[in-house]
């Protein structure tokens, strides 16, 4: 990944920043700019707490070029507290039974191989809660 | 608007094309569209094609194709929606055609895939996806369907197998269609011991990596006899689309922009899904099958595969799809795989598609989908 590239993301890679819409209160993450429902600018920067559930999930056994070395690797599509999906990788899941509607939470790791650039990227996975810190129900 | 004809087509055999570049593939689908129409003049030519900068260190290739087929100096532009691009290239020419800004359009979609290795295809075709939320994190395109059909068995307590007969229809398919790159038939056998890509998807489940060039000539419906074959019409070209990311969707499940371009390709050509004779789908994986059945409202939602298991998507079915093999029989290089099935929809409203004519077949529908369901195009053709 280009540095310049990296240094954009780095709200929503370390951060999980996304946007707030003031019209709708409608919550977005990627960021982005027009609130596709209610056609409001002006978003505001929203932090999201990291809390999510499990939506679906696949373990790549063909990885894409600068994956190699990490595969095989499990990504996945997660419910987050505030309401968007987001799709990310599952980190500490090797060995976990996975299940659909699992509590997961956002950790902070490296993304994938040191590219051409030399430099690490990190950013967002989520991992499934740990059962100490998991909510009695 | 000016009514539009198809009157030629021509596609090379899809494969490993290993001794014939960009430029070969592109000029021989062209030259047989053209022997086909028996027509001497194109005022433009459009180029389908989604990757000739990433797999084959070349832009420019619209330039490129004119000037290799001859065409040079007439207009010749890109057109690019990803995996749609084949789809998107026709509606082009549509368009041109019916405003009247040209009369004899050369559509034709190209791409060149196998000179670069597995891992380097499947990175060029990610960029389809959301390169710093899809991408970057290693969610390859199978993933980003895996992930769709986990969530679909989920729901509607499917299992894998459940998917095969989408595979096994469109080999079967395939056998009967000399420009197929998979001419053999599966079993359900084979499907279950195929290898897993991203599971639950497996090779079977996946349209293959491959090279090849499609070409239609159009023109205007009342100039469209003079041509050497039977015209084919255009009565609906719609494109629509839909969030770049899979996860932004309200439901991934639903894939809306297939559903508007199909909707709005409709209701153009003034039909409802079951004057449908055939459609040719975007069989990239054995689920996108399944989500465009019940987008285009085929089948209600989660009950595709019954209509799979139950036959009616084989060539003697009430809707047959992927009637020459789909993009999972007859090969997907993507750029190129909307104007196949363009070309095959031609060719069975024309009764030429051999032993695999669908009997009687009068209106067909093909509809080539870019990146996960980002964004459709949706054509019907009729006789």
């Amino acid at each position: 990944m280009e540095l310049p590239r990296y240094h954009r993301l780095r709200g929503p890679y370390y951060r999980l920043e996304g946007r707030a819409c003031p019209g709708c209160s409608r919550r977005f993450f990627p960021p982005r700019s027009v609130c596709p429902s209610c056609k409001s600018g002006g978003l505001r920067p929203f932090a999201f707490c990291g809390r999510a559930t499990l939506y679906s999930w696949s373990h790549v056994l063909q990885p894409a070029r600068g994956f190699a070395s990490m595969a095989p690797y499990t990504v996945g599509m997660v419910r987050l507290e505030e309401g968007p999906l987001v799709s990310a990788q599952l980190a500490d899941a090797d060995g976990v039974e996975l299940a659909v509607g699992m509590p997961l939470e956002m950790v902070t790791r490296k993304i994938r191989d040191a590219d051409e650039h030399g430099y690490i990227v990190y950013g967002y996975k989520f991992r499934p809660l740990l059962m100490a810190t998991r909510p009695r129900p | 608007m000016r009514d539009v004809s198809v009157i030629g087509v021509g596609q090379t055999p899809v494969g490993e094309h290993w001794d014939r570049s960009l430029r070969d593939l592109a000029v021989e689908a062209i030259a047989e569209a053209r022997r086909d129409a028996g027509v001497d003049r194109v005022d433009a030519l459009y180029v389908g094609n989604m990757l000739s900068g990433e797999l084959a260190g070349q832009e420019n290739v619209a330039t490129l194709v004119a000037d290799a087929a001859g065409l040079l100096p007439k207009e010749a532009l890109k057109i690019e929606a990803a995996c749609a691009s084949g789809g998107a290239v026709l509606r082009a020419a549509y368009l041109a055609v019916a405003c009247g800004a040209h009369d004899y359009v050369l559509a034709v979609g190209v791409e060149k895939m196998t000179d670069v290795l597995t891992d380097g295809v499947t990175a060029a075709l990610a960029l389809a996806a959301d390169a710093d939320y899809e991408a970057a994190h290693g969610i390859t395109f199978a993933a980003l369907n895996a992930i769709l059909m986990r969530r679909y068995m989920h729901e509607h307590r499917a299992s894998h197998e459940d998917f095969a007969p989408f595979s096994i229809n469109a080999h079967r398919n395939a056998a009967l269609n000399p420009c197929a790159m998979y001419r053999q038939p599966i079993t359900l056998e084979d499907f279950i011991r195929s290898p897993i890509v991203a599971d639950p998807i497996n090779i079977l489940d996946s349209a293959g990596i491959s090279d090849g060039a499609a070409a239609l000539l159009v023109c205007p419906a009342s100039e469209a006899r003079r041509a050497r074959r039977p015209p084919v019409r255009i009565t609906g070209s719609a494109c629509a689309t839909d969030t770049l990311g899979l996860a932004e969707r309200t439901d991934p499940l639903v894939w809306q922009a297939v559903a508007d371009s199909a909707r709005l390709a409709c209701g153009q050509a003034k039909l409802k899904p079951k004057d449908i004779d055939l459609f040719e789908l975007h069989d990239a994986f054995t689920i996108v099958s399944v989500l465009s059945l019940e987008a285009c409202g085929f089948a209600d939602r989660g009950s595709a595969l019954k209509l799979a298991a139950e036959g009616r998507i084989a060539l003697e079915g009430d809707i047959p799809i992927c009637t020459l093999g789909g993009l999972k029989g007859r090969g997907h290089p993507v750029g190129a795989s909307g104007t196949y099935q363009l070309v095959e929809t031609a060719l069975q409203l024309r009764g030429e598609a051999g032993p695999a004519q669908v009997k009687g077949a009068s209106i067909g529908m093909a509809q080539s989908v870019g990146g996960s369901g980002s964004v459709a195009v949706t054509h019907i053709l009729q006789v």
